[in-house]
């Protein structure tokens, strides 16, 4: 059923909010503020009730699927549930009024809670300093790119171009050009690694860095990274770590020791940080030694037995979040850090790279399986063998949704033909595995012999597809009132 | 304690299926000179409740004002209890990015919603569904003015918000873009500077609105010399004086932006908070991030789904508006949230309650000595030169429970002896009585 905008509930007069009376002897406005400054007409805001705005918005709530609802196998994304626990904590009221600004002697547990993630994520990236700073893994690799820019630079090194597999995500690509440099696309070779030839043949002194996801986005860990390490350092440049994909690594082995020098984690991936809807996560960015100098001012450090914020880093690339990043995310990852310890942490990465492994043998005879390897936490099949039939990736995708899955990543990455892209993550039972197996194996049969049924699904949806091209080709973006 | 649902049991069968003897050989990919062969030095894992005592301990460690007086782009409003009820509603913050249309019509139409909020408080055509801060989303906004103009230089007024000025010039540091500065004269933007600096090579001017200093700048002033010349203006805004003040659209800005953090968000440290962004209908397709549309379904339906996706890096990749992926929706949920329960009329008395009690505290301020150091018109916030050392000040308040103003010698060397002070709708009479009370006793 339609739910009307918030905007058409409105009422005149009606209010939901009960605010803080003007207890003070007022003055004219006019005469605190000239006219020509004043809004002349106010907002068109919804003048609804309490119980009007819970209403909707609860309802609303009801038409959106999120891991707490069910299996959420989008790959890249690690959908893992998120602890409560974690929610309890972020939730203190003292952890939510501390202003940034306050005096350091008055924020000592924030500061602490800080400085200790910051020294368990460098020990599980292998890395010497850190940032909390960047608000998402694409902050942090524009964080990371401007250090690594910053760091030629000092050394009188200006270099042109960064290196970036064609199977990488789109983030990596943008950040190197607003970093301002030329984007060079490494092939794949047949096992779904870097062509190591083809990476030699790019690679010379005019290559500031190599961005790589290791294991990369179609599951496979990069076998030949040292070499690939010892390429791109050999040439003077340096090695970024997009950690999307970190979960697969925990406790197995660290980027910082496969060679990368700067490191991005996602909080709201591997931490498990809730997604929000699309955010905020947060993306810290770990750096080894050479890097430090560079970090974005403030860092959190520790001296005396007393945390506190040193804005001394006068070779620092500056500021990219207005405060310190986002802190109530750091909470929550603290919060699972301490509930996992190294023991649990490395066994997400055992289990997610075990559940995934299951799906894929399982799903093997039904889809094409591009790369015949064992995959680490996630994997990619593709709909190649269904399209025969007319069946695509996202007709898939659709119909996964009547089975009650939230449908995997589609179409990414990009170099494998009607990908599907699918991450069960450590969080799932065999159960939950199986069920969602056989939904998978039912719509190949489909495929084959009913399509209409995949093809116009999902039928069990509140909505049918929604026509992406008329969005696009007539915009309609906000609400406007009918007058 | 970890949130592993399957069982030993459960391994071994997988293991079966996989054909693999033990988990280990599953990360035979990775080279055994990089596998790690010792545990990662992490404190030992903890049980629920002793984990949960253990937050209780660090946040006890955290001492809280009763009253606050600190602004400077973090605000102390009041937050209605059901904007975090609903932003609690795990349907909402336990899904991602709304790939899936259909399974995400509750997100897409609350940002929809946010959306148009966002078009009616700023009086601009167009918004995006959010961005990670107003530092960041200022900095987007004059890389949009840069190319949108194909210009180069972009003026930087020193009455921005310190912090924005270096995420600026951290962000664009790369691109090749001219920065300058423009020195301000009472606590606002000198126009004849303005006029001087502005010419056929300048992109945008970033005005802020109120200033730092809390100050209001002529914003019509600035936008006639600004457009005459062809530069964009961009405008960055506190969301709660839009309620009273003249909205970006009105004073003719091509881009406004801001920080979203007093629409429904707890101060936490300093984030997560909220980017907006508007523009005028002729930049939309400049737009950077996430922009939710209204479509129809197979049936008809009215539906919405992420729209202009050109514009964005899963598509652009290289040559995308901007590199975001993840943003702050669900701080966008707050704000709309926020923004639909204190309404039209609530907005306007929020802001006005503000700006009354923070007339207020200044003229109860300058009765005992301390002195406004700039004359232009004010919102809530206002710079006052102190008789006594500002840290000295905070001391003494701090040891009554109030959190003082922002002593601005670090920011701006001039000015050694001013603090901004900031004054919500939340602060009481008593508690403003009692800053100035407290504050007599020591001069
Ligand atoms: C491989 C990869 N890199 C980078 C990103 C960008 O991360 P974020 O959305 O946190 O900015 C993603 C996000 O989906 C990703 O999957």
């Amino acid at each position: 059923m339609r739910q009307p905008f918030i905007f058409e509930l409105s009422s005149p007069g009606r209010r939901g909010a009960s605010l803080p009376p003007c207890d003070v002897p007022e003055e004219k406005i006019s005469d605190l503020i000239p006219e020509a400054m004043l809004r002349k007409s106010p907002p068109r805001l919804p003048e609804v009730s309490e119980v009007d705005a819970v209403r909707h918005f609860t309802r609303l709530s009801r038409k959106n699927y999120g891991v707490d609802i069910g299996f959420y196998p989008l790959g890249s994304c690690t959908m893992k549930y998120n602890p409560k626990v974690s929610e309890r904590a972020a939730s203190f009221q003292s952890f939510l009024d501390i202003h940034p600004y306050q005096d350091e002697e008055t924020v000592q547990g924030a500061l602490g809670l800080m400085y200790d993630l910051g020294k368990y994520l460098c020990e599980i990236a292998g890395v010497d300093d850190i940032t909390f700073q960047p608000a998402a893994g694409a902050h942090g690799e524009l964080t990371g790119l401007a250090m690594i820019k910053a760091y030629h630079s000092h050394r009188g090194d200006d270099r042109k171009k960064v290196l970036i597999p064609d199977s990488a995500h789109g983030t990596n690509p943008a950040s190197a050009a607003l970093c301002g440099y030329e984007v060079v696309k490494v092939p794949s070779n047949e096992r779904g690694g870097v062509d190591i030839q083809a990476l030699r043949d790019l690679t010379d002194n005019s290559i500031a860095a190599l961005m790589l996801t290791n294991p990369n986005t179609l599951g496979l860990f990069e076998e030949d990274i040292l070499e690939i390490a010892e390429i791109v350092h050999g040439n003077g440049g340096l090695l970024y770590y997009d950690g999307a994909n970190a979960n697969a690594i925990l406790g197995f082995a660290r980027p910082g020791d496969m060679g990368f020098d700067v490191v991005h984690f996602n909080l709201h991936k591997t931490f498990s940080t809730p997604h929000g809807g699309g955010g905020p996560g947060a993306g810290p960015v770990g750096v080894k030694k050479n890097l430090a100098p560079f970090l974005p001012a403030p860092t959190v450090e520790k001296k005396d037995g007393k945390y506190y914020l040193d804005d001394d880093r006068p070779l620092t690339i500056g500021k990219v979040s207005t405060f310190y990043g986002n802190f109530n995310v750091l909470v929550k990852a603290y919060t699972y850090i301490r509930a996992l310890g190294a023991e649990g942490l490395k066994r997400v990465a055992e289990i997610s790279v075990l559940n995934a492994n299951y799906c894929m043998e399982r799903l093997e005879e039904y889809y094409l399986l591009p790369y015949e390897r064992r995959c680490m936490h996630e994997f990619v099949i593709s709909a190649n063998k269904q399209k025969r039939n007319g069946v695509k990736a996202l007709d898939i995708a659709k119909r996964l949704m009547d089975f009650g899955f939230h449908p995997p990543t589609i179409y990414f990455p990009l170099i494998v033909q009607e990908a599907l892209m699918i991450e069960p993550t450590e969080t799932e039972s065999k159960e939950t595995l199986d069920a969602f197996i056989e939904a998978m194996i039912n719509i190949a049969k489909e495929a084959e012999e009913t399509p209409e049924e995949v093809l116009e699904a999902p039928h069990t949806t509140p909505l049918g597809r929604l026509d992406e091209t008329l969005a696009a080709r007539k915009p309609d973006l906000r609400w406007i009132p009918n007058e | 304690m970890d949130f592993i649902p399957n069982t030993r049991l459960d391994e071994e069968e997988l293991l079966k299926v996989v054909r693999a003897s033990s988990i280990d050989e599953l990360f035979e990919d990775i080279p055994e000179k990089i596998r790690l062969r010792r545990a990662l030095e992490l404190p030992p894992s903890l049980d629920e409740n002793s984990l949960i005592s253990h937050m209780e301990d660090i946040a006890r460690d955290v001492k809280k004002g009763s009253a606050i007086f600190l602004g400077a782009g973090a605000y102390d409003h009041f937050i209605p209890t059901a904007v975090d009820h609903i932003i609690s509603r795990s349907e909402f913050y336990t899904s991602y990015t709304p790939y899936q249309p259909e399974l995400s019509q509750g997100t897409l139409q609350a940002m929809y919603e946010y959306q148009s909020a966002i078009c009616e408080l700023t009086a601009l055509d167009v918004a995006n569904a959010s961005m990670y801060d107003g530092g960041s989303a200022l900095a987007e906004a004059a890389k949009m003015a840069a190319e949108a103009t194909g210009r180069k230089k972009i003026l930087i007024p020193k009455s921005l918000h310190p912090s924005y000025r270096q995420v600026v010039d951290t962000y664009l540091a790369h691109m090749g873009y001219i920065l300058q500065e423009i020195e301000y004269r009472d606590g606002v933007i000198d126009l004849e500077l303005i006029e001087e600096k502005v010419d056929d090579d300048t992109a945008c001017l970033l005005l802020q609105q109120p200033n730092f200093f809390g100050s209001l700048e002529d914003a019509l002033g600035i936008s006639e010399i600004v457009h005459r010349s062809g530069a964009l203006l961009v405008a960055c805004v506190n969301p709660i004086s839009l309620g009273l003040l003249q909205p970006p659209g009105e004073y003719g800005a091509d881009i406004a932006v801001g920080e979203g953090q007093p629409l429904g968000l707890h101060l936490n440290f300093g984030g997560p908070y909220l980017g907006f962004m508007a523009c005028s209908q002729k930049l939309v397709r400049r737009l950077p991030g996430r922009i939710v549309g209204k479509t129809l379904d197979t049936a008809g339906k009215e539906g919405f789904v992420l729209t202009l996706q050109t514009r964005e890096q899963h598509i652009r990749r290289e040559k995308a508006t901007s590199n975001i992926c993840s943003n702050s929706s669900l701080c966008a949920l707050a704000a709309v949230v926020y923004l639909s329960l204190v309404g039209k009329e609530g907005l306007r008395e929020v802001a006005t309650t503000s700006l009354q009690k923070a007339h207020y505290t200044a003229s109860s301020l300058q009765k005992i000595g301390f002195e406004r150091l700039f004359k232009a018109p004010f919102f809530n916030e206002f710079v006052m030169d102190s008789p006594i050392d500002p840290i000295k000040v905070n001391e003494v308040l701090l040891k009554e429970g109030i959190i003082g103003g922002l002593p601005l010698g670090r920011y701006y060397s001039e000015l050694p002896n001013a603090m901004l002070f900031c004054v919500t709708e939340k602060r009481t009479k008593e508690e403003i009585d009692r800053l100035v009370r407290v504050l007599e006793g020591i001069l």
